[in-house]
């Protein structure tokens, strides 16, 4: 654990996340031990670390999927742990994209962009309609409007989850190791999805395993391990010439995976 | 196609080529326990016909008299009568097994015991004792609360096929990945929103071929309805059988209503097959 865990990289105006003291136990096993972090508007912060260290846990308490435990979590003004907190339309904010798509299969792309547009934010159907088409073209897929999720590469579908979630017009958007579930040759085609929506300002939080997308584009790199976050800063210091031995052994794993296989 | 070939590309040692009519070729093997099988099924229908005592079968079962008597009734009437008991049983049913399995999904744990406790209930007693309580057993308890003949049916079969529902409604939602409505909710819809607007239909999808054979199975056992006597004019199948047996000596009625009940499933149950194939495969949430 750093300081540097607790200061954000810009720290000029308040912190649009802000997490204090974040505790979460499954029963008796302590996933995340004391998570503090802030996340300033505009920025971009990659979250890595071994699988099991807490990295999704961490980014599933932020919109509350999963109920912390104990601490605070503060997003744009809003107390996310308070019970008397609207949580449905504090979510609506809050943009998720998860590592298994989650498209609603029964509906298609179109369907899929406006659902919670028209039901939830009380969209007119016409809005909500050129809202999803814009979206949809940000992704580069408008052509497939009108398929079906099952019909799609892994690649697009994790394309139209993101316009889906862009829907909602949210403040920042949270990444659950958006490219793990994809054949590699889809990757980069989110990858670079993603890297535009760094570019238009998006606040983002990544879970991630690709170095290269967090050497790029991250303005942060937050390395979890064993429920704590151990070391937190720059990208290109983190990545390039990391302090704690746990960070060291971890980026030798995943960058050179050769020596070990 | 003759087999010599075949054997010695697949024979190594030959010896089938070299000995055939010692030893026989994995296909001339096949040939005879094919020829085998048929031959037993033939000795089986010749024996049931020399056996069968034909003019007394066709006099008890196969009265053509007897069979056209009963037309146009069995259609307009009966077959129609068990179709509307039936269908209005299922509806109810499945209204009653929709709910029965949000509870048994519910957080609450006294809705999941009382729904818990209902389908054990009725999914352990047989179709026939829920018939003779309902149409016998509840009038001696009430005295002066008597339901009209259609409704006591169609509350019968529904407390019957309610309990099987349930649980392949529950089966269904429960099939449908968390993943769906944790997207729903992270697009901030209530739980209720994603429950009715996000996995129910993808629920429907999955269930909708069980729930087929439900159907299939409260066909027949709309039958038992005929244990509650009825009027002319409110008898379904079983009933009318059993009433035109009694008024003709003959078997024959059976027959023509085992047709009628065949007409209603076969089809059912192809319809069961084509959903099974539409939507058995395709998982849900997209991948």
């Amino acid at each position: 654990m750093t300081d540097a865990a607790t200061t954000s990289a810009r720290g000029t105006t308040s912190p649009l996340i802000s997490i204090r003291n974040l505790k979460k136990s499954f029963g008796s096993n302590q996933v995340l031990t004391d998570i503090n972090l802030e996340v300033d508007k505009g920025e971009v912060v990659c979250v890595v670390g071994p699988s099991g260290s807490g990295k999704s846990t961490m980014l599933r308490c932020i919109n509350t999927l999963e109920t912390p435990t104990d601490g605070s979590i503060v997003v744009d003004g809003m107390d996310m742990t308070d019970l008397d907190l609207d949580i449905d339309a504090a979510r609506t904010r809050i943009g998720m994209v998860f590592q298994a798509f989650n498209l609603f299969g029964h509906l298609t792309v179109r369907e899929n962009l406006t659902v919670a547009q028209v039901k939830v934010l009380r969209r007119s159907k016409a809005e909500a309609d050129k809202i999803a088409e814009a979206n949809l073209a940000k992704v580069g897929l408008s052509e497939k409007i009108e398929a079906k999720p099952a019909s799609l590469s892994g690649g697009q579908q994790q394309r139209v989850a993101i316009a889906r979630a862009l829907s909602m017009d949210p403040d920042v958007m949270l990444f659950d190791e958006p490219t793990s579930a994809l054949d590699p040759e889809t990757v980069g085609d989110v990858l670079q999805v993603m890297r535009n929506l760094a570019d238009a300002g998006m606040t983002m939080v990544v879970v991630t395993h690709e170095m290269e997308f967090a050497r790029q584009v991250a303005d942060r790199v937050l390395f979890m391990d064993g429920g704590y976050v151990v070391e937190s800063g720059p990208a290109k210091e983190i990545i390039g010439n990391p302090q704690e031995q746990r960070t060291k052994d971890f980026l030798a794993r995943v960058l050179n995976p050769g020596q070990f296989g | 196609m003759s087999p010599t070939p075949a054997t010695e590309d697949r024979g190594p040692t030959g010896s089938a080529a070299s000995t055939p009519k010692k030893k026989m070729s994995k296909r001339q093997k096949a040939k005879l326990s094919r020829g085998i099988q048929y031959g037993i099924l033939i000795v089986i229908a010749v024996v049931i016909a020399f056996v069968a005592d034909w003019p007394t079968l066709v006099d008890t079962f196969g009265r053509l008299d007897v069979a056209i008597g009963m037309f146009p009734d069995v259609i307009t009437k009966a077959l129609k009568n068990t179709i509307v008991f039936t269908f209005l049983g299922f509806v109810l049913g499945l209204a009653m097994a929709i709910i029965l399995a949000l509870m048994r999904l519910s957080s609450i744990g006294v809705y999941r015991w009382l729904s818990f406790a209902y389908i054990e209930f009725f999914r352990g007693l047989p179709a026939l004792v829920v018939f003779l309580v309902m149409g016998f057993g509840l009038p001696v308890a009430f005295p002066g609360f008597a339901l009209p003949q259609l409704i006591t049916i169609m509350i019968a079969l529904a407390l019957v096929g309610s309990a099987y529902m349930a649980e392949t409604i529950r089966a269904g939602i429960q099939a449908v990945p968390k993943g769906q409505v944790e997207a729903a909710r992270s697009l901030g819809m209530s739980s209720t929103r994603a429950m009715i607007t996000i996995v129910l239909p993808q629920a429907m999808r999955i269930i909708l071929p069980p729930l087929t054979n439900e159907l299939i199975l409260l066909t027949k056992d709309s039958s038992l309805a005929y244990i509650l006597g009825s009027s002319v004019d409110g008898r379904e199948l079983a009933a009318l059988a059993r009433a035109e047996i009694v008024n003709t000596a003959s078997l024959t009625p059976f027959i023509v209503i085992a047709v009628c009940y065949l007409v209603i499933t076969i089809p059912l149950s192809y319809l069961s097959r084509v959903l099974e194939r539409k939507y058995g495969s395709s998982e849900p949430g997209g991948k």
